[in-house]
């Protein structure tokens, strides 16, 4: 099996490592590559921070595993290698009537990472994470295979979802899929007009797929207002899908000064008339907004970005506020800033869902910037939130275990089936998660 | 879509990427499918793939090392009614080094690469002249333009086959079929994963995607990507007091 020493970068592009990766296209070189040397697999790297790094180390790129092992067009089940995408997926069993039952917000995630990450999509608070639709997966750790499902070896199978691949290799995995009745997303867009007005348009809506943009520029009066995204699937005339967008070099530092972050905001705010408005997308357009604009992460520039990324309570609402509030003053965010309400819906000791308010809000890469998100993970922390550590880079070992209260029980079984360590990543190492206490 | 109903693709060296982009093409516009390939286990689930996928698809064993491997792959594709093709995929590269230590090697190259497949085509070629219509496509290499230090065993045994698919091509056009010589710069496949030196690399599904055009629109030789014919033209026009002191 060959490595090659390649240059890589998590989605925010500030953290970065150079090191051995291997890329099988067949099962018998994936396992041929882990007798040689085992080491963690990564997908599409769409995590933000240090998930997907591993600089003391090699790592398996999973993208060329791609296929479709069986699917059962009565049921919905689909048996994949873990990396394929999820945009695929859409993209194939949609005209068959079926849809990843959870999608997160970029089709680029490999089934894989969603996995890894126990990722979560626009309907977290009626279909809960990605890992409660899978029905069985197969890990692969030197020469061993196991086969691990919610009923069988489950205390690995929860070790897993959301497990940021510490027990193995993920090498397929069998899915419970959702009937779709079309391929078209009837989105409706509403204003919200500040914070109260935005939390009681989300508390208060029926509809099966939620969505915030929040003006994270916005301060006063207008602190907390956006636009809330309802959407359902329909059956429709698909419109004509618009050519992919792709930046084509690293954007200047002024792109995202805050002038321009604001003057931007107002606009796309009061792109949605007063009253709202309804129109029909084609799905991809709903669920993978910014994947038509290939690498728009070198919008942020050559240092990069940070994504912060925190769930709380229903009842620290107000500390979320809080947060906002700093945000919003620091002048500091850029326009992809999303509120939602998430369910209680979980499927491991390391999901990062619970239900409550999630914000998430892209700093471009600034001293000030760091320092405001080490107060953030505070305050989250505080709150009784937690991090998504799909998303971080800045956050430290001891606060992230607080916040994860079945983390000790995690780290045992992650260290039983990985007992050399062999799994480990450069956020792995950073946290210090592989130690119980 | 669905123009190639009647049609089947005979696929050799399924189980590399650039194969199965190929397949699912070929697959999505409603080919049958013969993956043929040792890697059993891997052809039986990219196979697989193709059926989810919509398409029809199943896997047979072929080794070009093994000529007994070759009637059975025949007499499968003859059971369709239609227009057989076939795309051939196959060759080894193995480090010069390593041949120049074992010169037997070189039979295996050359077998892989060039007399295994052409031995197949030359018994599916009277197919083709029976059924008055048919598409080859060989897959070679632009290393088979110029035999360089770094792969010239490899680059012999293609240079080879694209002569052979040229006379082949001269021998079915007068019954209706036609070849396509394809010719492969830097592709971004597990046999160039790692190599020193790879530049203006392609993905496996845009080649693909060039030869499918290319048959489409029966070309004769074609380059993929296209600038590769202008490279090489270059590389084959340095004289060879000059090119015999060069390491590219």
């Amino acid at each position: 099996m060959r490595w090659n020493t390649i240059d890589y970068t998590g989605w925010g592009r500030v953290l970065g490592v150079s090191g051995p990766v291997a890329r099988p296209e067949r099962l018998s070189t994936l396992k041929a590559t882990l007798a040689d040397r085992p080491a963690p697999a990564i997908g599409n790297r769409r995590s933000y921070g240090d998930a997907c790094l591993n600089g003391e180390g090699a790592v398996i790129d999973m993208t060329r595993m791609d296929r479709i092992i069986s699917f059962d067009r009565d049921t919905g089940v689909v048996e994949v290698e873990a990396g394929i995408t999820i945009a695929d997926l859409a993209r194939l069993f949609a005209p068959q009537g079926w849809l990843p039952a959870v999608m997160p917000g970029t089709g680029f995630a490999t089934v894989g990472g969603c996995i890894a990450h126990d990722v979560h999509g626009k309907n977290h608070h009626n279909a809960g994470s990605f890992g409660q639709h899978v029905l069985s997966m197969t890990l692969l750790h030197g020469d061993k295979r196991t086969v691990a499902t919610p009923t069988k070896n489950k205390t690995l199978f929860r070790a897993t979802m959301g497990g940021l691949g510490q027990t193995g290799v993920i090498a397929s995995a069998t899915l419970q899929m959702k009937p779709c009745v079309g391929d078209v997303m009837m989105v409706t867009e509403r204003r919200a007009e500040d914070w109260d007005e935005f939390l009681s348009l989300l508390d208060g809506s029926s509809a099966t797929y939620t969505v915030g943009w929040i003006d994270a520029a916005a301060t006063g009066d207008k602190l907390g207002r956006g636009i809330l995204e309802e959407a359902e699937l329909a059956a429709g005339l698909v419109p004509a899908p618009k050519p992919s967008k792709k930046i084509p070099l690293d954007a200047p530092g002024f792109v995202l000064s805050a002038p321009v972050v604001k003057l931007f905001n107002s606009r796309y705010y009061r792109r949605v008339p007063a009253a709202g408005r309804s129109t029909v997308k084609p799905i991809d357009d709903f669920f993978f907004p910014l994947d038509k604009i290939h690498d728009w992460n070198r919008l942020y520039g050559k240092r990069g970005f940070h994504q912060f990324q925190a769930v709380v309570p229903l009842n620290a609402a107000p500390a979320l506020r809080d947060m906002l509030d700093l945000i919003a003053g620091s002048q500091l965010a850029s326009p992809l800033a999303v509120l939602k309400r998430m369910g209680p819906g979980r499927a491991g000791h390391m999901s990062f869902p619970m239900e409550g308010y999630t914000l998430a809000v892209d700093f471009p890469a600034r001293p000030a910037a760091l320092e405001l998100i080490e107060m953030l993970d505070g305050m989250a922390a505080d709150a009784g939130g937690r991090v998504y550590l799909a998303k971080d880079a800045l956050a430290d070992g001891a606060s992230v275990k607080a916040m994860y209260p079945e983390h000790a029980d995690w780290a045992r079984t992650v260290n039983k089936a990985d007992p050399d360590h062999h799994m480990e990543t450069d956020m792995t190492r950073r946290l210090g998660l592989r130690s119980a206490t | 879509m669905n123009q190639s109903m009647d049609q089947t693709w005979i696929i050799l060296g399924a189980t590399s990427s650039m194969a199965r982009a190929f397949a699912r093409r070929v697959a999505a516009d409603g080919a049958t499918v013969l993956l043929a390939g040792r890697d059993m286990e891997d052809l039986r689930k990219t196979a697989g793939d193709l059926v989810a996928r919509g398409g029809q698809a199943e896997a047979l064993a072929f080794d070009a090392r093994k000529p007994d491997s070759f009637a059975p792959i025949l007499a499968r594709a003859e059971q369709e009614a239609g227009q057989i093709n076939a795309a051939v995929f196959v060759g080894s590269m193995p480090d010069q080094a390593v041949i120049d230590a074992d010169p037997t090697l070189i039979d295996g190259v050359v077998t892989d690469s060039f007399t295994g497949p052409a031995h197949l085509l030359q018994m599916l070629a009277p197919v083709i002249e029976a059924r008055g219509c048919g598409d080859i496509v060989g897959v070679g290499s632009v290393a088979g333009d110029r035999g360089r230090v770094g792969n010239y065993v490899y680059g012999a045994a293609k240079a080879g086959f694209a002569t052979y698919l040229s006379g082949l091509r001269n021998r079915l056009t007068r019954a209706g079929g036609h070849v396509v010589t394809v010719k492969p710069g830097f592709v971004d496949t597990a046999m160039t994963w790692g190599i020193e030196g790879m530049f203006l690399v392609a993905s496996p599904d845009q080649v693909a995607g060039e030869i499918l055009n290319a048959v489409t629109k029966g070309k004769n030789v074609v380059y993929t990507p296209f600038f590769w014919r202008y490279i090489m033209l270059i590389i084959r026009m340095i004289p060879e007091p000059v090119f015999k002191k060069m390491s590219i």
